[in-house]
């Protein structure tokens, strides 16, 4: 189970970019080595972004049109977005990299990363886009007490972004520097200053805009390699997956040994599906649009180009597996992220291996933008603002507030990129899902659909799924074993919202039905209507 | 607050929890299937097609037609529902 994870996290590439270094002078490829196209395809896409940037500052002057591109992104615009947003470098590398190496096993996360979509549309969705402003925070505490509910969900929100940069930073990191040869700091010092460029001078507005440029790159980029591909194999995806068995055995096409523990898996799945629907830079999106029924739309259109890409990862991986061949793609990198920048560099040689390098560049740099304006939101919107002024900031410090801590989040996330250069931080992203999925999504839900949940509920059910999250994660052998060698841990689960998710829920529940908060049963019908009406933020 | 809005509320919770509890199982169902009928995942329907290959596809193609399942009811049943009370004026 852990392959996928480390995939996902882009680790393998820091874990084995020694080797890589050593093995890809020996290697018939140019990875690793300066790399013209890349640079310029990747220089182009910071230019046309930084132009985005500098169009969408002169539109961006108030909170709304900070935090929610003053919502004006139609649902299309939204779907190429929040498919931006979701789909990260390492969904593209690693899932390639891990079908090309083990076969069938591999798309067994190609399917995991799309389940949580639906759950998105039909729990949050819309609810969020009615009762809320610009965070999820906003919607929890709509008929809560402020204060209270607002710490904890910023404890919750802040958790999630941080570790999920930390994973993303140290991938760009390592993957930079063996696809174009630059030094790991220089490659995570440009991510920061390209990212907190975005974000502070062209909010919500520029963020989404590089979420829709990098969204068709990667859509487009991975649809023209599928398609050299099939043009090998008649057009035709048995053809492929016949000759990838007969050239590695009938066993690539079934399930192998990476699912020997069921319930480990079931824990992944149950993070994957719940958490997508916690992600705090992904419900952030639903706030841009202009209505719930543009929310609706919008994640239909997400689920599709989605779903797409994974679907298109089946090709990369098989394909990768039978033109490359995992000997070769191992030999690049260990944990076999180089599979579809070496298929590139089959189909399309040097020219072609650049612009997929640079769209996997451009990837991270749109997936960490998004993360930090969704953290400057919780540090400006609901910690300074409705905890701190206790909702009467001045007019025009909300901003500057917002944009000072996305400046101070963009330092702290090169900072901790630099940190855990090299470390083995995998295990970042999986906690970064399990979080959302056990601090965000049952206060969410519990907040949003039953009218006994009190601010005391609502609370408890968000420290104790950051805090048990935390814990278990500590206490598994994805830190024991993994990052401080014990040889064995105290609680057997890779992941653990298998146990995290029903314990918030049912600490959430309990704790309401044992506490009373007249205000918040009273508010019920109010927000209820609401949510249905969608009067507070028409 | 009318009992119209409860009504309303109440169709879309329906659905939303029937639709959520589909997904579940079929993902969760696939992962079953993997646990624990291993060879019958592996065994071919055509050349270069297994059960499981299918299987994955089907998952992912499965869940996008819920999502337009959803989007379907919301902006026909749903969204008529909803215009009609806000004729009413509420």
């Amino acid at each position: 189970m852990i392959a996928p994870l480390l995939a996902q996290g882009g680790a393998p590439v820091a874990a084995s970019t020694a080797q890589a270094a050593a093995t890809a002078a020996t290697a018939a490829t140019a990875i690793g080595q300066p790399n013209n196209v890349a640079m310029a395809f990747f220089f182009f896409f910071i230019a046309i972004t930084l132009g985005i940037t500098w169009w969408a500052a002169r539109k961006t002057r108030t909170t709304e049109q900070f935090y929610a591109a003053g919502r004006t992104v139609s649902a299309g615009q939204n779907g190429f977005a929040l498919a931006g947003d979701y789909m990260s470098a390492a969904s593209f590398l690693g899932i390639a990299g891990l079908v090309s190496t083990t076969g069938f096993d591999g798309l067994i996360y190609s399917t995991g990363w799309l389940v949580g979509w639906p759950v998105v549309l039909f729990l949050v969705a819309e609810p969020l886009r009615n009762l809320g402003k610009y965070t999820f925070a906003d919607v929890v505490a709509t008929r809560l007490s402020q204060t209270p509910v607002r710490l904890a969900a910023a404890v919750g929100t802040l958790s999630t972004v941080i570790f999920y940069l930390i994973a993303q930073m140290v991938g760009a990191g390592s993957l930079i520097k063996l696809m174009f040869g630059l030094s790991y700091e220089t490659a995570v010092m440009i991510v920061g200053a390209a990212m907190i460029a975005y974000v502070i001078f062209g909010g919500m507005l520029a963020t989404t805009w590089v979420q829709i440029v990098k969204a068709a790159l990667l859509l487009g980029g991975a649809a023209s390699l599928a398609l050299m591909v099939l043009l090998k194999f008649g057009m035709n995806p048995l053809a492929l997956f016949a000759a990838a068995s007969s050239k590695y055995g009938a066993g690539v096409l079934a399930p192998g040994k990476l699912v020997a523990n069921p319930l480990d898996t079931i824990s992944l799945g149950m993070a994957l599906m719940f958490g997508t629907a916690g992600l705090p830079h992904i419900l952030m999106r639903f706030y841009t649009v202009p209505n719930a029924k543009a929310a609706r739309k919008s994640v239909f259109y997400a689920t599709g180009l989605i779903g797409f890409f994974y679907l298109l990862t089946f090709i990369l991986g098989f394909g990768a597996m039978v033109l490359v061949g995992p000997d070769a793609i191992k030999a690049v990198d260990k944990g076999g992220n180089m599979a579809a920048p070496l298929l590139a560099e089959y189909l399309g040689g040097t020219p072609f291996l650049g612009f997929i390098a640079a769209v996997a560049f451009a990837t991270i740099l749109a997936v960490v933008a998004g993360l930090t304006l969704s953290g400057a939101a919780a540090l400006s919107h609901d910690l300074w603002t409705s905890v701190v002024r206790k909702g009467h900031a001045r007019v025009g410090e909300e901003l500057k507030v917002a944009r000072g801590a996305a400046l101070v989040l963009g330092v702290i996330a090169v900072v901790l990129g630099i940190v855990f250069k090299g470390q083995n931080v995998a295990f970042m992203v999986s906690l970064a899902f399990a979080i959302a999925a056990s601090a965000n999504f049952p206060a969410l839900v519990l907040s949003i659909f039953w009218r006994r949940c009190t601010t005391q509920g609502a609370v408890a059910s968000m420290v104790a799924g950051t805090v048990g999250t935390l814990l278990l994660i500590w206490l598994s052998p994805v830190i024991q074993v993994d990052v401080l060698k014990h040889t064995s841990a105290w609680f057997p689960l890779k992941n653990p919202a298998v146990l995290t998710i029903p314990g918030s829920f049912l600490i959430g529940i309990v704790v309401s039905l044992f506490t009373s908060d007249a205000k918040a049963v009273a508010g019920y019908d109010g927000s209820l209507r609401d949510m249905i009406d969608g009067a507070r933020a028409a | 607050m009318t009992s119209t809005h409860h009504t309303l509320a109440a169709a879309r919770w329906r659905i939303a929890i029937m639709l959520t509890a589909i997904v579940i199982c079929i993902y969760f169902g696939f992962i079953a299937l993997i646990a624990y009928r291993k060879e019958w995942m592996g065994s071919l329907i055509a050349p270069g097609l297994s059960v499981g290959i299918l299987c994955g596809a089907i998952v992912i193609v499965a869940s996008w037609l819920l999502t337009w399942f959803y989007v379907w009811w919301a902006n026909t049943h749903y969204d008529a529902k909803l215009d009609e009370l806000k004729r009413e004026g509420r």
